[in-house]
């Protein structure tokens, strides 16, 4: 446990500085738009906090954030760059509402998870894709992925208005209830908020995200290959194959995101006009959980609610929502631009390490 | 300005890493048109002392002066503007540029809004000339030799307009004829009032053409003496703290059977341009054969092909009779071969992984280190502790990341590593690249145990010296064909070096 905290510790200073200069940022950006920004940091949180339901809703939101997180993260690690993400999202959502509608008969211990894992598969075989084509030709991820979710999208559509519509919608029909994987029980305790199973298989994911990267020997060869693949390669290890096997993996978790918004909370798909975004946003939260998984878990915590508190934002204090997406860019800046921070917290850094050596 | 003034002066510098005091109040002091050596172990401290001058790291105590005026150094940039400019080790330059287009990079010449690259270029020409350096300012990078790389990192740093040089062991990537020209080309520098600083571990660089030498020895300053006043032993000695001979002990070869088995082989190069071309050689149990060569020969690609990182075209590689051609690097490995590589960046290590890591980075997958697919890091653990005592890697812990390594420790744990797979042949490229004369005499000492434990070694270097201490048979390999072969204790460095320029006279010459 306390190497887990060690292996956060060094990273962890940089990114709370990044995020309190990230909502200084905001701050400032609604000082000069003329609202208020203090009443509006307070409504963002009392609209998180206020009440059960809202705050049962911030968890809905921050689920899918975590494994899209995850999805990037763990590509990262391999020295990947996936920006396929919402492509292995919408194939992961399309793949359980397949299985939900139309697989009829099955009781609800077996049908609901074969949804969950049908996600999580074709996630990861349409990731896989990718890595198959970089592996075998050489083929840059970030072109592949990119043309992979612009396909997902529209196949998605076309899977849903032809094979699952309801009649006169512009939606498929709803899953079969035992598909479902609602928690009712805690959902009424939260006043209906929409609570699934999937937020507690989002954090075991980290779990096993932490583990197999760094206690297994398949996560060691990830690693190899992400850091240096001339010398992976030199090490004997198919660099190719684990490019392949980390999308695969990565692509699991963007499509188990996906399905638990299908089985979880929607309960049906839509037909979309664009894609969702939930691909992209685990971009963010990867860069702000610096692809370490336990980051990712506290990063997914405050992009959802941010977001879901921007609302109580635009309520409380007139400030429109979008705002929010100004202090989530800064934040991911002020991490990247990892220097400025350093240069910040230096003065303080050295003070301590004065002190100790006396 | 005062002649008496240094032009550098150090004073009490000192710098700590996580469990090292890489500098320990160090001080020192260069003057104008001198050519300052600094000497010392591998992980004395010399990089990182050169690094706080350029403003790469930040001393924690100590101060330092330029022409007399105390200055706080905070980034390179500063640096330069101080006048100082610094060849790394590593070039930084971008492959596909230009020269002239690298030299500028970062501080563009406008004409109006357009880039002028036409004035620099016939500046860089024109500094070129100046100091010999016979640079193509319009050649691309990717053209070009590593010698001729350095050359272009030189430029860099006088089209700044530096006065103060530091050179940090420039001479380990060149090839013996290169060495020479880099030795004329520092003269021609202190000779235009330029003062330069040199990290070196070759003794015999340092005598020929530094004035003064500055020994280090874990991190702190054991000497500054005239070069004049000074020899390679006492130099040595002081370094490490010990006599060196610089002559390995070995007793004659006992040879078995053929171990290596290489058969009219042809390699490729990335281009599609044949660079083997029906190689033949064969290395015995008990020997070391050493590959004498000028650099671009193909010896990469013969090294690649024999650890199955390139495509073999046709040809066989026989093991103990096992077909290994276009094997992969596993099977190639798991048959009992290992490969210390000649760059230790690019394939050796994996530099931010913790030395741990790197020490079972081949055999990660096997027990003890691995169990039902889990990694067991204290077997791991225990197994880099072990080598890092037995060769002596200085490093604060087995958990410190390969990057914070000094060069020549990085060397030396993956020499560690390679010897212990216990293999039925080393393939050993440059070995001791980078090295000090102390572990240089451990690692060959080493490499000749192998031998005596009836391995088979093939010994590639670019030092003839080293090929003709260690070897107990020369083979040289020119335009991808082995075209002679010789006895050490029956050649000389001119032969040697008339047979790798290609001169069939010499290579007809055979001593039975
Ligand atoms: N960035 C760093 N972080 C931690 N330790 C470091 C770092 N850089 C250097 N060190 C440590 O400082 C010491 C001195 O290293 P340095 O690179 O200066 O040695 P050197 O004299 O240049 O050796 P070599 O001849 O092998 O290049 C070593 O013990 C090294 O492990
Ligand atoms: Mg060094």
């Amino acid at each position: 446990m306390s190497k887990i905290l060690k292996l956060f510790s060094g990273s962890g200073a940089i990114s709370i500085i990044a995020i309190v200069l990230g909502l200084i940022v905001g701050a400032v950006v609604m000082l000069i738009g003329g609202y208020e920004p203090l009443l509006a940091y307070k409504s963002l949180f009392s609209q998180v906090f206020g009440n059960t339901y809202d705050f049962g809703e911030t968890l809905r939101e921050i689920t899918p954030l975590i494994l899209t997180g995850f999805a990037f993260a763990f590509a990262a690690r391999a020295g990947l760059f996936n920006i396929g993400g919402e492509g292995q999202f919408i194939v992961g959502m399309t793949a359980a509402s397949v299985i939900g509608i139309k697989v009829h008969g099955l009781p609800i211990y077996i049908h609901a998870p074969l949804a969950v894992i049908a996600g999580g598969l074709f996630g990861g075989i349409w990731a896989a894709l990718v890595g198959y084509l970089k592996a075998k030709r050489g083929v840059n991820e970030v072109i592949t992925s990119i043309m992979l979710n612009w396909i997902a999208l529209y196949l998605a559509n076309f899977i849903v208005r032809h094979f699952l519509l309801m009649e006169g919608k512009q939606r498929s029909e709803d899953i079969l209830p035992t598909a479902s994987v609602s928690f009712p029980w805690l959902s009424d305790l939260m006043d209906s908020a929409r609570i699934h199973w999937g937020m507690l298989i989002a954090v075991l994911c980290s779990v096993f995200f932490y583990y197999f990267m760094w206690k297994t020997k398949q996560g060691f060869e990830l690693r190899a290959v992400g850091n240096n693949p001339n010398a992976a390669q030199y090490a004997g290890m198919n660099v190719g194959r684990n490019v392949v096997k980390a999308m695969f993996i990565s692509g699991i978790f963007a499509g188990l995101a996906g399905a638990f918004q299908i089985l979880g909370v929607f309960h049906y798909q839509s037909i979309m006009s664009g894609s969702p975004g939930t691909g992209f946003d685990g971009i963010a939260v990867g860069l702000i959980g610096m692809n370490n998984p336990f980051g990712i878990l506290l990063g997914a915590l405050l992009f959802g609610t941010l977001t879901y508190g921007s609302a109580g934002m635009s309520f409380g204090a007139g400030v429109p929502p979008e705002l929010i997406r100004i202090v989530i860019g800064s934040i991911i800046f002020f991490i990247a631009a990892q220097g400025i921070v350093r240069g910040i917290i230096k003065p303080f850094y050295f003070k301590r390490k004065k002190e100790k050596v006396l | 300005m005062n002649s008496a003034t240094p032009v550098v002066e150090l004073k009490g510098i000192t710098k700590r890493f996580p469990g090292v005091v890489a500098n320990d109040s160090i001080s020192f002091k260069l003057f104008k048109g001198e050519i300052h050596a600094l000497l010392g172990e591998n992980g004395a401290g010399k990089s990182t002392l050169m690094n706080i001058v350029f403003g790469l790291y930040q001393p924690d105590e100590g101060s330092i002066e330029i022409n007399g005026e105390p200055v706080i150094i905070d980034n390179p940039n500063k640096a330069i503007d101080l006048g100082i400019g610094m060849v790394h080790q590593h070039f930084k330059l971008v492959e596909p540029f230009t020269v002239t287009e690298n030299i500028i990079l970062g501080m563009e010449p406008k004409k109006g809004s357009n880039l002028d690259t036409k004035t620099a270029a016939a500046r860089i020409q024109e500094l070129s000339e100046q100091y010999g350096l016979r640079v193509d300012p319009y050649a691309k990078i990717h053209d070009i030799s590593v010698g001729m790389q350095q050359r272009v990192e030189i430029l860099k740093t006088l089209y700044r307009g530096a006065d103060i040089l530091i050179f940090d062991e420039p001479t380990a990537v060149l090839t013996p004829q290169e060495i020479t020209e880099l030795m004329e080309i520092m003269r021609r520098l202190v000779a235009e009032g330029k003062s330069i600083i040199l990290i070196t571990h070759k003794l015999k660089e340092i005598m020929h053409i530094s004035n003064t030498v500055t020994i280090i020895r874990r991190g702190k300053v054991i000497d500054t003496v005239k070069t004049s006043e000074a020899s390679p032993s006492i130099l040595a000695e002081k370094m490490v703290g010990r006599n060196v001979t610089f002559k390995v002990d070995k007793r004659a070869a006992a040879p078995g059977g053929n171990v290596l088995e290489v058969r009219d082989l042809f390699v490729k190069n990335k281009e599609g341009a044949t660079v083997l071309n029906g190689l033949n050689l064969n290395v015995r149990a008990g020997e070391i054969l050493g590959i004498a060569g000028v650099d671009g020969n193909g010896q990469t690609q013969l090294i690649e092909a024999l650890t199955g990182l390139s495509k073999v075209e046709s040809g066989s590689i026989r093991l103990n009779g096992k077909e290994l051609a276009n094997a992969t690097p596993r099977q190639i490995s798991e048959s009992g071969i290992a490969h210390i590589p000649e760059d230790r960046h690019k394939h050796g290590l994996v530099l931010d992984f913790s030395m741990s890591e790197n020490m079972v980075l081949e055999t990660y997958y096997k027990e003890p280190y691995s169990k039902r697919g889990f990694l067991d890091y204290n077997a791991i653990k225990k197994q880099a502790q072990r080598l890092i005592q037995a060769f002596d890697v200085r490093t604060p812990s087995a958990e410190t990341k390969a990057r914070s390594l000094s060069g020549g420790n990085q060397q030396k744990a993956i020499i560690a590593r390679e010897i212990d797979k216990n293999p039925d042949v080393l393939i050993a490229a440059q070995p001791t690249r980078g090295l000090d004369v102390g572990a240089i005499e451990f690692v060959q000492t080493q490499l000749i145990a192998q031998r005596d434990q009836g391995k088979a070694v093939l010994l590639i270097s670019f030092e003839l010296d080293e090929i003709i201490n260690v070897s107990d048979r020369i083979a040289v390999i020119y335009e991808g064909q082995i075209v002679g072969e010789v006895l050490p204790e029956q050649t000389n460095d001119q032969e040697l070096g008339l047979m790798m320029a290609g001169s069939t006279v010499a290579g007809g010459v055979r001593h039975e």
